[in-house]
């Protein structure tokens, strides 16, 4: 792989005209102990239909928030979201949110999990389409199994299938591999970059893990806390597979570690 | 040993035997040194038993007392859980609903003898009543605090793939709480085993608690009440046992401690 700067990759936004997801002065805040507390302070943010975008943070700077109200989940205190230009009003299955692996239900199979977006298919067309998304998450053999029967890679792969089982156009991913041993989670990032490709999904990713955000994102949007801002969104010109020794890779990350406030040396 | 250690299978199985053998002693012994008239020795006890199973009526008053206990513990379950849910679901329902519900629990079914034999004269019904009304209280106090246990994810999950809130609670939040409400069908069982023997010694002519009360009423027969009250702590651990099991089905299994 070569390791100079590599042109911008096709799906980089370019044209805010064909944004899939606008984020337009978003406010939040929470009254906590009878003083106003601001979580999220006039967020503007567009997303391109089929990009990679990984929101990234220190923890408490509102980024889960910020994805739990585009998800629907949460009213901003004022400004708007809105996704194929129609505004958020709530969760959508056309847009699935992937929580930590604590997201799976752990009263239902592997199978059961994955099907459990599908109750309106008719049952072969469901049994067909769970099986499709066993094969892609690699959980062949464990169709019967119960989630705690699963090491916690496992179910994470069954939560991302539920959500791909359903095709959505947006998955939300909030800090997905955060709970995962780092050798899991360098296995999981390839996984989710492949099927990334394969289905061309929009993606949002929480992450308060730097490498995470560079080696995946198209574009890495990096926020500061109290009160929750977008500091700087960098754009990641690496084309996939990454080389992460790359000295365009290291100074993409140090640049973003600076933005941080972070020191080289620890 | 210590506590943590592993016992070996052969003392699962002596101990208990052990702690027996050492038990009927001491009572033997006890009855034997204290030279009393009234209390029976353990040898006494199984003499009366058998007389009572040659007779044929210990089997009737068993069968009679865990019909009651079914009855009324099945129509407690049928009720108390969707209603349980239901409270738990809606706050707004549960508001009005709980400060009666806490008033009423705490009073004990034995209390509501008298008024079970105004609604239902002396009969079944009346005893049965009063095992329904011991099970109902902790399988619904139960439902609503299990609802509210329900992880904020779940429910987020099941809103995201389009469920109806019908369909949110049935296929989401019911899971979600089945080993918390097992844990209290449970302890509702056990509670109806209780008050159907307090029922049956006033409300009714049959079953283990008459049997108790009629044997002492009718000439001070303390073996057989004494046989009884063993019989009651038999099958109240054999119901027990086999309630047990449901928690190793694998839908509810995850909500209970692994043993291994």
């Amino acid at each position: 792989m070569a390791t100079t700067k590599v042109a911008l990759e096709p799906n980089t936004p370019t044209a805010a005209l064909s944004a899939k997801l606008r984020v337009n002065k978003v406010n939040m805040t929470f009254n906590r102990d009878g003083q106003r507390l601001s979580v999220l302070d006039n967020i503007d943010l567009e997303v391109a239909d089929g990009e990679f975008v990984c929101i990234l943070g220190p923890s408490g700077c509102g980024k889960s928030t910020l994805l739990s109200a585009i998800a629907g989940f949460l009213t901003p205190t004022s400004g708007q979201i809105t996704i194929d230009g129609e505004a958020v009003r709530g969760p959508d299955p056309r847009r699935i949110f992937v929580f930590q692996e604590r997201g799976v239900f752990p009263w239902l199979t592997v199978a059961g999990n994955i099907g459990f977006g599908l109750a309106k298919l008719k049952r072969a067309e469901r049994t067909e389409r769970v099986q499709r998304y066993i094969q892609m998450v690699g959980l062949e053999g464990f169709e019967k199994s119960y989630p705690h029967e699963l090491s916690g890679g496992m179910k994470q792969r069954v939560e991302v299938a539920r959500a791909l089982a359903v095709n959505p156009d947006i998955l939300f991913l909030d800090e997905p591999f955060g709970a995962l041993d780092s050798i899991t989670r360098m296995v999981m990032r390839g996984e989710l970059l492949r099927i990334w490709e394969a289905e061309r999904k929009t993606i949002l990713f929480v992450t308060h893990d730097i490498d995470e955000a560079v080696q995946l994102a198209d574009r890495v949007v990096v926020m500061s806390a109290r009160p929750g801002r977008i500091q700087q969104i960098v754009p990641i010109d690496i084309a996939h597979p990454r080389d992460i020794s790359s000295p365009h890779y290291l100074e993409l990350r140090d640049g973003i570690l600076n933005q941080i406030g972070l020191a080289h040396h620890l | 040993m210590s506590a943590l250690a592993e016992p070996r299978k052969w003392e699962r199985y002596a101990w208990p035997v052990v702690a027996t053998v050492l038990f009927l002693a001491f009572w033997h012994y006890a009855v034997l040194l204290t030279a009393t008239k009234i209390f029976p020795s353990p040898a006494e006890v199984e003499r009366g038993f058998v007389e009572l199973m040659r007779e044929g009526v210990l089997y009737r008053d068993v069968l009679d007392s865990i019909r009651r206990v079914a009855i009324g513990f099945f129509a407690a379950v049928a009720l108390g859980i969707p209603l349980g849910l239901l409270f738990g679901w809606y706050p707004a329902i549960n508001q009005v609903v709980n400060p009666v519900v806490q008033v009423l629990r705490p009073i004990s079914p034995i209390a509501w003898i008298p008024v079970a034999i105004i609604f239902f004269g002396v009969g079944d019904y009346a005893a049965i009543f009063l095992v329904f009304l011991g099970a109902f209280f902790p399988i619904v106090v139960t439902c609503v605090a299990a609802v509210g246990d329900v992880p904020l994810i779940y429910r987020r999950a099941g809103r995201n793939f389009g469920l109806t809130p019908a369909r949110i609670l049935s296929r989401v939040v019911f899971p979600a709480a089945l080993p918390q409400i097992l844990v209290s069908l449970r302890v509702a069982l056990g509670i109806g085993w209780l008050v159907v023997v307090a029922g049956e010694m006033i409300a009714v002519t049959s079953g283990l608690g008459f049997l108790i009360i009629d044997s002492r009423n009718s000439g001070k027969r303390y073996d057989l009440v004494v046989g009884a009250m063993i019989l009651i702590g038999v099958i109240g651990l054999v119901l027990d046992t086999l309630f047990r099991r449901l928690e190793k089905i694998k839908p509810v299994r995850w909500g209970f401690r692994d043993e291994f």
